[in-house]
């Protein structure tokens, strides 16, 4: 471009505020995506529910088991496509920093009701023949270097006390973004044949696959007053309802993070974006004598934008690097705090269009005010 | 051997770092350049400090918010737990909802020694603890709540509770009473109301005040009619709590319990047992509150530096006149980096303030270790406020140092000269 010197000119007149700037924007950036990212960990279980899919608890509680024949009646409603039975394990591995959770699950069903996590044939076949098999996701697995064939012990205080032996038979990955790969998988029928006798024949929660979403209030209604004026009543909701439920509880604290967070970020962007205004605003009297020597107002503006929104574009561009390197460090700090951090393609272009739109504003004010400049008054000021 | 080193580093730079801010303080005391200069500086270059007193005070705010919390929800967890207070839990059991003690149990630690006596025998309480779904008041979405089974005598045993409106639950009826926070949190749970829980329907009597700690977010009943509407056998309890005779107590009853071969249990002391509840949800969010203040604080000594050099730039001429009147570059250095510590430590006194009215702020969240909800409130401590303002004397005098010394570089004839 013709002026393209001239506006790189002004752009390297001071190298150290250039920069700086440029700096400035980064980092916003990086703690743009920094917070986006945490948001989205905390709430992951509402965004990868399924939609075609209910939970099943006991109406008085969430630690409340419910008897096993319970799979079978859900079954018989029309529009359920298959059933799925649970429990919580609540084991620990080695020692209590080592969180994950582990499910005891309905080997017969479970695949069919959660379809996106994927374990190959072969490893599922053994883990059905293998009573003390194991099934572990991918997150959990790599987390603590386990391989298949590994013994795993779990002690439980929960269930009858020491510690259980398991051997990993499978990893199960999920074909889903983001789908929760830290779970840990194992065998109903091993789990009821040690199990205390008062836990004995229960399920902690079921989860329903229904034959197509439009359906899922209907059967939620029919499983509740299946069991309604029963000595176990049961809360069906949608998974997603379910997820929510645990979200809201964090409620403040993501809330707090966020809006703190966020406040922030929106004063960092017009702290930067107020000095690249006084940088233009110093040079007043130049942008005066480049309209004396016949530059249309609109070039002045052109030229005070370009300025603004290159320093935004790189500044922003920056940023987002160096946010795309360091939150797989950081998510490393929070394993098992949270869930794994994820940094989307849309979150990056979210992040650069807003660099860019503070680039644009911060130059347009100055810029407005450089086209409708009157040369007389401007080269008069000192 | 390699951490050494990188320690010996990190206390190198430490010591550097406060070397230079209390030189940079106490400057005006020794250098001849006037404190005035500095304030009338900044005064006329107003803007630029502004941005720069902003970008610091939001970092210093929300560094004391992020610990505040963080300290809030473990002074709550711990302030539940007493020192001269046992709890007994199954041995290797990491919450009292992965514990269980069998009555055969407590009859047998009934007898321990250690254990404080009051009128009616000894001063324990077996408990049962559950979850119970309550409607939240802000958002009318279930949340849950926390209910203890209790037994008759422990006002006796948790000496830090107290009842502050209608009166203790009686045994054997359908009673319940509820901590100040939980009535505050949850719908329905005012004194006199009855709500339906489990298999059985409860009449709240009374509100009890815990000292602020996880108690308040909790709901007590009866322990052997809460095990009914549960459907759960009378003949467990989730843990044992016990007064201790005296605090140093702990290791004659623990020695006692232990050896006993009819017993699988732990005794932890009370304090302990929360301080440890509170771990999970503490470290997440110092680590978090650390990350965000971290990228902050590399912005603000952006902006700080930024404000400077402008400083620096537009008082060429000022800059080169004192020097040609005899002041030296030390003097300048000095000066220059008391005017960034001056900058800085007003946006760290704003941000002191701008937190301040959190302290005492209740909130509440989900605890990872119990499933439970928690009510917590913020806690400011002096502690905090000082080191806020100290990490913004950090960031103005990193921020300003290097313009310090460039303004004190520059040649004293080429200045004057310059436009």
């Amino acid at each position: 471009m013709k002026f393209s010197r001239l506006i790189l000119a002004n752009l390297f007149r001071k190298k150290v505020r250039l920069i700086l700037t440029i700096g400035s924007f980064a980092v916003a950036l990086v703690l743009f995506t920094f917070l986006a990212v945490v948001k989205s960990a905390f709430s992951r279980g509402t965004e990868i529910a399924g939609a075609d899919r209910l939970v099943v608890v006991s109406r008085i509680g969430l630690m409340q088991l419910m008897p096993i024949s319970y799979r079978d009646k859900i079954l018989a409603i029309p529009g359920v496509k298959a059933v799925t039975h649970n429990h919580w394990f609540g084991g620990v591995y080695q020692d209590e920093k080592n969180f994950f959770p582990q499910f005891v699950i309905d080997p017969e069903y479970q695949r069919q009701v959660m379809t996106e996590l994927v374990v190959p044939e072969d490893q599922w076949n053994n883990f059905l023949k293998d009573r003390q098999g194991a099934i572990a996701g991918a997150r959990t697995a790599e987390r603590f270097h386990w391989k298949i064939g590994d013994r795993i012990p779990i002690k439980t205080t929960l269930y009858g006390g020491s510690s259980w032996q398991f051997n990993l038979d499978g990893i199960y990955h999920s074909e889903r973004a983001g789908g929760d790969e830290s779970q840990f998988w194992l065998q109903w029928k091993y789990f009821d044949e040690n199990a205390p006798d008062v836990i004995k024949s229960t399920a902690g929660w079921y989860v329903v696959k229904l034959d197509s979403p439009d359906s899922a209030v209907r059967v939620a209604k029919a499983i509740d007053e299946k069991f309604a004026n029963s000595s176990f009543e049961t809360k069906t909701e949608t998974e997603s309802a379910f997820a929510a439920y645990f979200v809201k509880q964090f409620g403040n604290i993501e809330l707090l993070i966020l809006t703190i967070g966020g406040v922030v970020f929106l004063t960092h962007l017009l702290v930067t974006g107020n000095t690249m205004a006084i940088s233009v605003r110093e040079r007043t009297s130049e942008l005066a004598v480049l309209k004396a020597i016949g530059f249309s107002g609109r070039a002045v503006l052109f030229f005070v934008l370009a300025e603004s929104v290159i320093i935004a574009l790189f500044g922003g561009f920056l940023g987002l690097t160096l946010a795309y390197l360091a939150i797989p460090v950081i998510g490393l700090a929070l394993t098992g705090l949270l869930p794994p951090l994820i940094l989307s393609k849309s979150l990056l272009t979210l992040g650069l269009g807003f660099a860019l739109f503070v680039g644009a504003v911060s130059g347009l004010l100055p810029g407005i005010g450089a086209m409708r400049l009157r040369v007389v008054n401007a080269l008069r000021r000192v | 051997m390699f951490f050494v080193v990188i320690g010996l580093f990190l206390l190198g730079v430490a010591v550097v770092l406060a070397l230079g801010i209390i030189v940079g303080l106490l400057s005006p005391l020794f250098i001849a350049v006037p404190i005035a200069y500095n304030f009338r500086s900044i005064k006329v270059r107003w803007a630029s400090a502004v941005v720069a007193v902003l970008g610091i005070a939001g970092t210093v705010g929300v560094f004391i918010a992020m610990l505040s919390l963080a300290r809030g929800f473990r002074a709550t967890l711990v302030s539940s737990g007493s020192a001269d207070n046992a709890l007994i839990t199954r041995a290797g059991a990491t919450s009292e909802m992965t514990s269980g003690v069998s009555l055969d149990s407590v009859k047998i630690i009934q007898d321990a020694p250690g254990i404080a006596r009051g009128a009616d025998g000894p001063l324990l309480t077996p408990e049962a603890v559950l979850m119970a779904p309550i409607p939240l008041r802000s958002t009318g979405t279930d949340a849950n709540v926390q209910l203890r089974g209790v037994s008759p005598n422990v006002l006796a045993i948790r000496s830090n509770v107290k009842i502050i409106e209608g009166r203790m639950f009686r045994p054997g009826l359908s009673e319940l009473v509820v901590g100040k926070n939980a009535r505050a949190t949850y719908s329905g749970l005012t004194l006199g109301n009855t709500i339906s829980l489990g298999s059985a329907r409860w009449e709240v009597v009374g509100i009890f005040d815990a000292g602020g700690s996880a108690f308040d977010s909790e709901v007590w009943g009866d322990a052997h009619l809460l095990n009914g509407a549960y459907k759960r056998p009378d003949t467990f309890s989730q843990s044992v709590t016990v007064h201790l005779a005296s605090p140093a107590a702990l290791q004659q009853l623990r020695d006692s319990l232990t050896a006993d071969p009819r017993l699988n249990v732990d005794v932890t002391r009370e304090i302990d047992y929360y301080a440890k509840q509170s771990t999970r949800m503490t470290t997440l969010i110092t680590r978090l509150g650390g990350f965000v203040a971290m990228i902050m604080a590399i912005g603000a000594v952006f902006g700080a530096l930024n404000t400077m050099y402008s400083a620096v730039a537009e008082r060429g001429r000022e800059i080169a006149t004192m020097r040609a009147l005899g002041f030296g570059g030390a003097n300048v250095v000095l000066s220059f980096v008391f005017e960034a510590l001056m900058i800085s430590l007003f946006g760290g006194v704003l941000g002191c303030l701008a937190v301040l009215p959190l302290n005492g702020l209740t909130t509440s969240t989900m605890n990872f270790q119990t499933f439970s909800n928690l009510a917590f409130a913020f806690k400011v401590t002096p502690l905090l406020l000082l080191s806020g303002v100290c990490f913004a004397l950090v960031m103005g005098f990193l921020g300003g140092i290097l313009p310090a010394i460039r303004a004190a570089r520059q040649p004293v004839a080429l200045a004057l000269r310059a436009l």
